[in-house]
Order: structure tokens, then sequence, then C-alpha cells
């Protein structure tokens, strides 16, 4: 499994596509929480269960004051067909060119896959990690772990 | 280890008795094919374990793929406030490919509930807070989709097929 960077350390900046016509980056959130959820692919049986989960208690998030981002290597046009199946209501990153790079930055890439492991970040509104996660590929982290992170952001 | 962290008690809708040496717990979603198929497991399972187990079901709706789970599990939660949970818990199940008002009325009809006070809970969403707050407990708990099995308070990570949890059941029992 990859080494992802751990909490304390400055969350990457990014510019990457969310619509097909726009770009959304990580330093226009200043000021926000931010949740960044690394998934391996679109359509695969475990993140649809994970990204389905986060849609549901979006609420929860919102009420932390934090933005929900899900991020995989999958190109733009592949998130909005998903997102539209699944009725998601949160921007899916495309991580898609340069491949990956997003990812390798995080340390969330899987090299031998060439995709993104499942790694969950929680930047707080300064743009430092607080809190961070890599699960096994097939495991649904769940949204525990998110959720005790921004509890303890508010302490 | 994720482990149950609301406790489960006398506002739970439970099968046996809360003291019996292995309780399981399921989060389900009545519209969720899995928990169909989960449906038909646990009732072999409480066969083969009678008193000795005690089942319990909490409302885990994933309402943005699955448009009737909402209103289903707060029929159910109607149906629970007359004494009649799992008689509409069976019932849903087994009607799962009709979910919808139609349905919700005929069966809280064939359960002698009265189906335009149903159609009035469903409404006002009487039940609704109930099953929201039963659904963050879960995500609270790691429930990470449906089914998710809690087996003495323990998360039942394995599959949920009968031999699978007949096993975690039997080792809870000997433990």
């Amino acid at each position: 499994m990859a080494e992802i960077l751990p909490a304390g350390s400055t969350a990457p900046d990014f510019q990457l596509p969310v619509t097909p016509d726009q770009k959304l980056s990580l330093g226009e959130l200043r000021g926000r929480s931010v949740v960044l959820a690394f998934y391996p692919a679109d359509w695969s049986p475990v993140c649809g269960d994970q990204m389905a989960l986060y849609n549901e208690i979006l609420s929860e998030f919102q009420h932390h004051n934090a933005s929900l981002l899900g991020i995989s290597v999958d190109g733009v046009w592949c998130h909005t067909a998903f997102a539209k199946d699944r009725n998601l209501h949160f921007p899916l990153l495309a991580d898609f060119e340069p491949k990956g790079a997003v990812s390798r930055a995080y340390g969330a890439y899987h090299e031998e896959y060439g995709i993104s492991e499942r790694a969950l970040f929680v930047i707080d509104k300064d743009g430092i990690i607080r809190w961070s996660y890599c699960s096994p590929l097939a495991v649904n982290p769940g949204a525990d772990g998110i959720l005790d992170a921004l509890e303890g952001l508010e302490k | 280890m994720s482990t149950l962290k609301n406790p489960v008690g006398e506002h739970d809708h439970v099968k046996g008795e809360l003291n019996a040496p292995a309780v399981l717990v399921e989060y389900g979603d009545f519209q969720c094919p899995h928990c169909r198929m989960a449906h038909a497991v646990i009732h072999r399972v409480q066969k083969h374990f009678g008193d000795r187990l005690c089942f319990v079901f909490r409302n885990f709706p994933l309402t943005q793929i699955h448009p009737y789970a909402q209103a289903a599990a707060e029929t159910a939660e109607f149906a629970g406030a007359y004494g009649k949970f799992w008689e509409m818990h069976d019932l849903l199940f087994e009607h799962q490919e009709r979910l919808g008002d139609g349905l919700f009325a005929e069966l809280a009809e064939k359960l002698g509930l009265d189906p335009a006070e149903l159609a009035k809970a469903l409404e006002d969403g009487t039940y609704t807070s109930k099953v929201r707050s039963g659904f963050t407990g879960g995500v609270r708990s790691g429930v990470n989709g449906t089914p998710t099995f809690f087996i003495n308070g323990e998360r039942h990570n394995g599959p949920a097929d009968y031999d699978s949890l007949a096993r975690k059941i039997s080792e809870a029992l000997e433990s």
C-alpha cells in the first residue's frame, strides 16, 4: 500500500477538471474544511457503495462546514455519467491528465494498477491535512473516521 | 475493528430476547437486493439458533440510489407503532420488486392497519427523523453499505451468506 501524506502535512494544491468545461482548485475552498476521497474507479462495486454512502451524509459534512470532493483517474465524461447514474450531489474530480499526478502528490497512487488508492484526507480551513487514512482497495472505509476527524477540528 | 456505538435496547425492533447469548444486528435497506437475499439467510439462521439468538433490524436506507427505501423504512416504522414491525418487514422484502405507495397501502390493509393513516404519516414525515437518526448512528458505528451485520457488537466483515454468518454466531456463542 502507498505511503500517504500524514496528518500535519500541507495539502498539495491542485486544479482538476470537475465538469467538461470547469476546473476546481483546492485553494478556492480555503476557509472551509475539505474531505478528499481518492478512490480506484467509477462503476466498481465497492467505490459505488462508498460514494453512495457519502452522498447520503452530505448534510453531516455540511454541518461541519466541510466540502466533499471525490477523485479518481477516470475522465470527466466518465465521472459525469457515473454521477448522473448514482444521483451524486458532490463533485468528482478527474485526475486524468497527467494521469494520477494529484494522487501521486498525496502518496495515494497505486503504481502497479495505475489507479488511485482508496485514501481519505481531512484538510482544515488553512490547508493542513489533519487526518488521513488509506484503506485496502477492496474495503469500503465508511465515514466514521471522517466524521470523527471533522469533529476533532472543532475542538 | 468497527463496533456498534449505539447499544441494542428497548427502542429497537427485536426478535428474541435482548439478553440472548448472541445478538445479531442488521443495518438494512428494503430496496437493496443484497438485503433481500440476506433476509432469507436470516430466517435460516434464526431457525438454526432458536432462542440463543436475538435479531435486531435497523433501517439504513440509501435514498439517493433507492427512491423507495426511505418510504419503505417509514412504512415499517408505522407498522411498528402498532406492533406489526416484523410482519411489515417480511412483506416489504417479499414484495421488493413492487415497492411504492400502492404496495405500502396494500400491505397496511393486509395487516389490518389504516392505509389512509399510513399515507398521512408518510406525507407528514412522522417517522422521517427516527429513520434518519438511525442512519446517522449506523454511519458512526462503521456501517458502510447494506446489509451490514454486527454480532455481539462487533462488525461482521465477511460475506452475508448462511455459512459465514452461522460460523460467526457459533463463535460468539462459544466465547
